[in-house]
């Protein structure tokens, strides 16, 4: 294999940031020669992988047993460096998110390759790795490479297109066991409260509705507004800082530089003035609407769209239109 | 119980957008340089287990003699003892080689049950120095820590935000544990630990100090490499100004063109 990618999966779901990184590498591999190789670690899984065939993968590690069945950093790492030991890729690829984040990590430390986390793009310069991250909080780009025999990336959610899934594409599915031993492992999960079903995740959302300082006037009812329109639109809600840290929503749903990164297909901020930090956080997005009572708002100059008005009247307008048209 | 902290000396938060992909090269930053504002979670969190559990708490960083400000603000918090790990052959390590240092700094110092540290640094923004760390100190790794449950039987329980929810994990000890920014309000320096930081005397270990060798840190180890810094492309949309004679039109003009646009 010359590239191998981890598949996240949580509760027999894969997260839809590994077929991204799939569908990226890919191409790599198809510039580079050699198999693509997927894993896919829990239990009951089977489907995952067959999905991983679908969407590119040459052969697919299927890692399964029912002391696998969450996610555990020490079982599930000793997995992917045996089959890094047992087939030498020069390159393997996690998704950026929480578990697969520190997956990558102990993998890449332990087998003492180079990493680099939180990726945006990917090339290959002279056959080796060249991952573009965001540095200094998004207010710089690096180019990482990489000294030794393999490069290890963790790339973020909607970095690359998903492709498009071939349910008769063939493929090879082999089938293993843990590698680590199944008991006394060090790590034991008490609980899992799951977050309310349906939520789209900000890193993953196609579309964000964004609120700010500009809902202080009533919070409350700011955000039921921006709540409204983005269910309307199947999107995520996201926030400000200024509206964060004067408690009128969760740190959750942060977007920026001290907050979470996004790359939506539309972003419309709704009382935002868009302060250089939070540009640092969505100034990727492809279409970005600003809706600001402020004609002066510095959202403006990275906008597509502009409305100058009141959030409180357009919010709920725009909705109401979009009803209309969404059915 | 023997906590530990590892801090990092940064830009100020509100600095970042005015430094260039020169100053970031060379490291000769030019904006003012705090304790990293993830780490001070990380000390605060470090000052509540002392008092929930006992203990001392020592803060530690890998830097440059002007690094010692971070932990003297840490030590303006009430930690109550620091060292600076500081050798030219530390220089240009990569995280790898920067959690080599820290781990055979924390072995030196005696054996620690937790070692607390930020979520990522504001400037390299890897987050990668947890992992290495827990992995070369041979403990467990606990990241997105929102809460340390807690702390007994040699096993310590947090709650952690993942992407589908909260989860709560019991792991043994001893533990590196990155924490979110929902664990805690840091407190500020206090007017007589500015005074106890001023006089603090911060022992600094060198390389030898750490049985490390030269080869094994600093830019010749470093596996991965920056290269080509540089400003993100700026966006080049020229706005669209959408003004009706009523909100209920504007909107209505707005949809339609979000509708051509393919983004819905």
């Amino acid at each position: 294999m010359s590239i191998l990618v981890y598949i996240e999966q949580f509760d027999g779901k894969a997260a839809p940031v590994s077929w991204e990184v799939l569908g990226k590498a890919r191409t790599l591999v198809d510039q580079l020669g050699g198999k693509l190789a997927a894993v896919v670690i829990g239990a009951g899984v089977e489907g995952v992988a067959k999905e991983a065939v679908s969407y590119g993968a040459d052969v697919v590690h299927l890692v399964e047993d029912p002391s696998l069945a969450a996610f555990r950093i020490d079982p599930y790492a000793a997995v992917v460096e045996d089959l890094v030991k047992t087939h030498s890729p020069k390159i393997v690829l996690f998704p950026a998110t929480a578990r697969s984040r520190d997956l990558s990590a102990v993998v890449a430390c332990d087998l003492d390759a180079g990493l680099a986390a939180d990726c945006s793009d990917l090339s290959l310069v002279d056959g080796g790795l060249a991952a573009v991250r965001p540095v200094f909080s998004g207010n710089l780009l690096t180019t990482v490479r990489f000294n030794g025999p393999l490069a290890v990336a963790s790339v973020r959610a909607r970095s690359f297109p998903t492709p498009e899934a071939n349910p008769g594409r063939a493929g090879e599915i082999v089938k293993s066991g843990p590698v680590a031993p199944t008991t006394g492992i060090r790590e034991e999960i008490k609980s899992f409260e799951a977050t309310a079903t349906g939520e789209v995740s900000l890193t993953d959302a196609k579309i964000i509705v964004s609120g700010g300082r500009g809902v202080a006037k009533d919070p409350e009812l700011g955000f039921k507004l921006i709540k409204e329109l983005t269910d309307t639109l199947g999107g995520a809600m996201g926030a400000s800082r200024a509206a964060v840290d004067a408690g009128y929503i969760a740190y959750k749903h942060q977007v920026g530089q001290t907050g979470k990164v996004v790359r939506p297909d539309l972003y419309i901020a709704a009382g935002i003035s868009g302060a250089i930090q939070h540009l640092a956080g969505m100034g990727n997005a492809k279409i970005i609407v600003a809706i600001n009572k402020d004609a002066e708002a510095p959202i403006f100059s990275v906008a597509n769209y502009g409305v100058v008005g009141d959030l409180y009247e357009v919010v709920p307008a725009l909705n109401a239109e979009f009803k209309k048209r969404l059915g | 119980m023997n906590f530990v902290v590892c801090v990092k000396q940064t830009p100020d938060t509100a600095e970042l957008p005015k430094i260039s992909a020169a100053e970031a090269v060379s490291g000769d930053i030019k904006a003012t340089l705090v304790l990293n504002p993830w780490d001070e979670f990380a000390v605060e969190e470090g000052l509540l287990l002392e008092d929930r559990f006992g203990g001392d708490v020592t803060v530690v960083t890998v830097g440059p003699e002007k690094a010692t400000e971070a932990l003297k603000d840490a030590i303006a918090r009430g930690v109550k003892s620091a060292i600076l790990l500081d050798d030219p052959a530390f220089a240009g390590s990569d995280a790898w080689g920067t959690a080599a240092i820290l781990a055979a700094a924390i072995k030196k110092n005696g054996p620690a049950d937790v070692i607390l540290t930020g979520k990522m640094s504001v400037d390299g923004n890897s987050g990668l120095v947890a992992p290495g760390l827990a992995r070369k100190l041979g403990a467990t790794l606990l990241t997105q820590v929102t809460k340390i449950v807690d702390i007994s039987g040699g096993k310590i329980t947090v709650e952690r935000m993942l992407e589908e929810g909260r989860e709560t994990i019991t792991v043994s000890l001893p533990a590196v544990v990155s924490v979110s920014k929902e664990i805690n309000e840091p407190r500020y320096p206090s007017f007589m630990g500015i005074r106890k930081a001023a006089k603090a005397a911060i022992p600094v270990w060198k390389l030898g100090d750490l049985g490390l060798s030269a080869g094994a840190v600093g830019t010749g180890a470093a596996k991965a490499n920056w290269t080509d810094v540089r400003k993100p492309p700026a966006r080049s949309s020229q706005v669209v100004m959408v003004k009706e004679a009523t909100v209920d039109a504007t909107a209505a003009k707005l949809a339609d063109l979000l509708m051509a646009e393919k983004v819905i």
